[in-house]
């Protein structure tokens, strides 16, 4: 009790104090983030029907549009450049596999009219038991300029905290409410 | 055994979603998997809100009788206080070190006075306690959100994971980036809908050059309180994140330009 006494007269002083008498709880809260924890940034090629093809590994190879593509019909195209073309064409676009300390990840764009209209993670490190569980981390983000939030099938908005009163005209509000 | 098998076979999961407002802000919540809508889910989410709620009467600075606004005044000392306040408040001061004072409890008000203010920290560790009580949910998914911060659990590695939009800090109603998430947690620290309410301790004014901070890391608690801190950073921001073992992000700079982040990777 003395001890805690202590403490309170601490407090508004020098705060960096805690950290050593209270270190125990800081190290058990946030023993989930102490190792192992990570993630992957891949970054998505911005411009329209474009691989990034300045590197040689660009694979090429695109297997069947994953399971949320929308309906759009997927060609692929691992090295299309003529984003100016009108024709309401759809490209799908697979970006070079980014070199992780877990393994490859790569990404695609479905392309239609010019407009991204999914992204989706083709290729997770996935070889053994121990990358499964890292990757249930790796958490690739996903840049893209021009991707419009209403087609890009997210679940939750994340952002500058949303007040009750901004939450309205949210784009979480929106999500929501489709979901009800 | 035979719930795992039939839920990889199943990988299109209905999404049911819940909404209150608790603690000034929206608190989502998504749940895909065996209990959505059943008694279960509901009492689950019963029991994170009222979390939530206990940590807005224990810590809010809106409230003049929450412990954090008496401790302030004086009024109190931390033995007077639950046991989770001593908790935050090493958060904080962890965070205060770690961040190399940008980020503080003790909020600067505008006539120079000095305020104990740990909302910093409060929201990612509040809803990580919430989000507890949604892990005892068998065979469930969740995504839990409050005010844009959350933290989402994905039981089976072949499901989808949860998609989060990161949003334009200069359109709200455009998003810049997808992570797809897993199990983890996302954060983001900004100005867009609250105007100008993050400083730079050091300095008690607000950042510049930067209009918005992402980070990604597996407890939300840390994603929060180091989107925070990185923010106050200002132009310092995607620098300081990678200093940061094991986070990664999106900076975005008030030019509309954005940095990403990732973990320093060793050479193979």
């Amino acid at each position: 009790m003395t001890a805690v006494k202590k403490i309170v007269l601490w407090l508004m002083s020098t705060l960096t104090v805690l950290v050593l008498l209270f270190g125990y709880h800081t190290s058990t809260s946030s023993t989930a983030s102490a190792s192992g924890e990570s993630s992957v940034v891949v970054p998505v090629p911005s411009g329209t029907g474009t691989t990034s093809s300045d590197t040689s590994s660009a694979t090429g190879t695109t297997s069947a549009p994953s399971a949320n593509s929308t309906s759009s019909s997927s060609g692929t195209s691992p090295s299309t450049s003529s984003s100016a073309g009108r024709a309401a064409t759809s490209t799908t676009v697979t970006g070079d596999s980014a070199s992780t300390r877990w393994g490859p990840v790569q990404v695609r764009l479905a392309v239609r009219n010019g407009t991204i209209t999914d992204v989706s993670v083709v290729e997770y490190p996935s070889s053994n038991g121990k990358d499964k569980q890292i990757n249930a981390r790796a958490l690739p983000i996903l840049v893209q300029e021009t991707l419009k939030a209403q087609n890009a099938q997210i679940d939750m908005v994340s952002g500058a905290t949303v007040t009750s009163d901004g939450y309205l005209k949210s784009l979480q509000s929106a999500l929501d409410k489709a979901g009800l | 055994m035979r719930t795992e098998t039939n839920a990889a076979a199943a990988p299109a999961r209905r999404t049911v979603r819940y909404v209150e407002h608790i603690m000034g802000m929206p608190i989502s919540l998504a749940l895909r998997g065996r209990h959505v809508d059943d008694d279960a889910a509901c009492r689950a989410w019963a029991a994170a809100t009222a979390i939530l709620r206990e940590a807005d009467r224990v810590f809010s600075t809106y409230r003049a009788d929450s412990y954090i606004s008496r401790l302030g005044r004086g009024e109190l000392g931390v033995e007077d206080c639950p046991p989770e306040v001593a908790e935050v408040l090493a958060l904080g001061a962890a965070a205060e070190r770690e961040s190399a004072g940008a980020f503080s409890v003790r909020g600067l008000r505008r006539d120079g006075a000095v305020v104990l203010d740990p909302s910093g920290v409060v929201k990612g560790w509040a809803v990580e306690r919430a989000a507890a009580e949604l892990e005892n949910l068998e065979d469930t998914d969740f995504c839990l959100s409050a005010g844009g911060d959350m933290t989402c659990r994905t039981l089976h590695p072949d499901v989808a994971p949860w998609r989060i939009g990161i949003e334009d800090p200069a359109d709200p109603g455009r998003i810049l980036a997808v992570v797809p998430v897993f199990t983890g947690a996302v954060a983001t620290s900004g100005t867009a809908h609250r105007g100008q309410h993050l400083v730079d301790a050091r300095t008690g004014r607000p950042p510049t050059g930067v209009a918005s901070v992402t980070v990604v890391a597996a407890s939300l608690t840390r994603a929060d309180v180091d989107a925070t801190a990185a923010y106050a950073h200002g132009r310092e921001a995607a620098h300081w994140l990678e200093t940061r073992p094991g986070r990664s992000g999106l900076v975005v700079w008030d030019d509309g330009t954005t940095t990403t982040v990732e973990p320093v990777l060793p050479q193979t």
